[in-house]
């Protein structure tokens, strides 16, 4: 679309006028941190936070040789892979089975959407409570069913299992609400088609719709690798504090800690710089594939 | 065929209710248990049915752990955040697409490339400015960062460039300015961006966590999602009901507003997408 067409208007001063708002909080609270976080993450604070003192790469070093700090990076990464491949592949499913033509799709999409209105932190203390070892119902149903009452919360692996169970169950309504509106966008005559050809429902899913979904995969590969980064704090915070033994610390948390516990900012600096560039290529692979998007004419 | 197909309706319609009860679960529970007492709790086996500490439970939340204040909190900087970005955003986007001048493409693409920055990325250089604007344990410190996005100018912009041009003309050549213009003709066709930005906006700012965490660091201010941290890691042993109870405050004015604007959230989203 040709944006200038709609530019009736001439004038000096009004124009910046209306921007002025935009401007003024873009650059003073995101432009200028964004640059001081750079400029923090070269500086180490001494003498209890008194002083800053410039190290150069030093962070950097630091955070990428420590294995302390590389776990972290790896749990990080394990961590949103998890979310993100479960919160889509659920969400996929779902979609897909309320777009099977049945009456009452829309008050289904309802009732599968809705807690994507709820925050992390409410679905944290929720999945607190029910994975409690005592008085958690899932270990109620666990002991029924199997005789097991594990520690939730105390081993690695079920640790990491209920963090993303928390963040999957928050974040599935999302990746519905996006995937059953390209289903139902989706062109008619190649579906059609692969069904005069005789081809299974399977074949059909893998081969015609999941290709042609794909644009949005990628879409909503995006926004989930960001949630799984950034809107997780709440779930480590409230369930684990980045336990057992560290198994769940990930960025954005150890990012909190160093910098308004242990008042290391140079080094929680430096860690945002690392999770500001993740997002920086994924926005830019966001835009690329946007273009694509076009192409597919969907 | 179609014995085979009634089948699979029924399947899909077992499926589609299985899925529906899983989602709900954990919300149904945590209403059961907030009813209930200690000692209701630790039973065993569990009691599935509504206990003898509904209105207790949630005085006391309310009450003794400032629920009550907390949300009127959060009902305050939401509404804020919401009014204020919904202007600031409207007022930017009549700029971007009804004006000549010049530099548009750099104003555009700096916009464009705050959608890289989430706040919680520069959240140790953005506590360290708001220390130095002396706005710590402040309203304004959960509110002004907020007040201007770029998706909000995308969605505005969208809706503008559909609106056709000749509108614009027409009133031109009626001598309104761009003003009237933007009050009397555009405002009213973009109601519905500005009900999904409403909803959007308002769940994003009252599901906000980390931030006030980090800023807000007396009671007196703090919003309803960190007032349900301290209610687990506050007392001697956890009082579970008051926990669920608390969440379940906590969860209700967003997914009320999430409930009545369901449309507009949805379609919002669809709006976000195309930006």
């Amino acid at each position: 679309m040709d944006t200038e067409t709609h530019a009736a208007y001439k004038s000096r001063f009004l124009p910046w006028l209306l921007l002025l708002p935009t401007f003024v909080i873009l650059l003073v609270f995101l432009y200028y941190p964004t640059l001081e976080t750079f400029r923090l993450s070269l500086y180490r604070v001494a003498f209890l936070g008194l002083r800053k003192v410039y190290v150069g790469l030093e962070n950097y070093r630091e955070i990428f040789t420590n294995p302390e700090y590389l776990r972290i990076f790896w749990n990080t990464a394990l961590y949103s892979f998890l979310v993100v491949f479960f919160s889509m592949a659920v969400g996929l499913f779902l979609s897909v089975l309320a777009n099977q033509k049945v009456r009452g799709w829309r008050f289904y999409r309802l009732l599968l959407i809705w807690p994507y209105a709820l925050s992390p932190a409410v679905a944290g203390v929720i999945f607190l409570f029910l994975f409690n070892p005592q008085a958690g119902i899932v270990n109620y149903f666990l002991d029924v069913l199997f005789g097991l009452r594990p520690d939730w919360l105390t081993q690695p692996a079920l640790a990491i299992s209920v963090l993303v169970a928390a963040a999957v169950w928050k974040n599935v309504g999302y990746n519905v609400v996006f995937y059953l509106a390209a289903l139902q966008n989706l062109p008619g005559d190649v579906l059609e088609a692969a069904l005069i050809d005789g081809a299974t429902p399977w074949q059909r899913f893998w081969k015609v719709t999941f290709p042609l979904l794909s644009p949005m995969t990628f879409f909503l590969f995006v926004m989930n690798t960001i949630y799984a980064f950034f809107d997780t704090f709440p779930f480590v915070d409230l369930l684990t504090k980045g336990g057992p033994n560290g198994a769940t610390n990930i960025l954005i948390y150890n990012i909190y800690r160093d910098g308004f516990e242990f008042f290391k900012t140079g080094l929680a600096a430096a860690q945002s710089v690392v999770l500001f560039v993740g997002v920086v290529l994924l926005t830019l692979l966001q835009f690329r594939l946007g273009e694509r998007r076009v192409h597919y004419g969907g | 065929m179609k014995r085979r197909k009634l089948l699979h309706a029924i399947a899909v319609h077992a499926l589609l209710l299985l899925s529906v009860a899983v989602v709900a679960a954990p919300v149904v529970f945590a209403f059961i248990f907030s009813t209930q007492t200690p000692a209701e709790i630790f039973r065993y086996p569990p009691k599935f049915t509504l206990g003898s500490a509904l209105f207790e439970n949630y005085r006391v939340v309310w009450n003794q752990y400032h629920l009550g204040l907390y949300l009127k909190n959060s009902l305050f900087i939401s509404v804020a955040v919401t009014v204020g970005k919904t202007i600031v955003s409207f007022l930017a986007a009549l700029a971007l697409v009804y004006f000549r001048f010049p530099l548009k493409s750099w104003v555009f693409t700096f916009i464009l490339l705050t959608l890289m920055m989430p706040t919680e990325i520069m959240i140790v250089a953005l506590f360290e400015l708001v220390t130095d604007l002396g706005w710590v344990n402040s309203y304004a410190a959960l509110i002004v960062p907020f007040l201007a996005s770029a998706t909000g100018t995308f969605l505005f912009r969208q809706q503008f460039l559909q609106i056709p041009e000749s509108l614009v003309d027409a009133a031109r050549i009626d001598g309104a300015g761009p003003l009237r213009f933007a009050w009397s003709i555009l405002l009213p066709m973009s109601m519905n961006v500005v009900a999904a930005m409403a909803v959007i906006q308002f769940v994003y700012m009252w599901n906000q966590y980390l931030w006030p965490l980090v800023v807000i660091r007396e009671g007196e201010r703090q919003v309803i999602q960190v007032g349900l941290r301290m209610l687990t890691s506050g007392q001697d042993a956890t009082n579970w009901g008051l926990v669920m109870a608390g969440a379940i405050v906590a969860l209700l004015p967003a997914l009320l507003v999430f409930l009545l604007l369901q449309e507009q959230f949805s379609r919002g989203f669809a709006l976000a997408e195309e930006k």
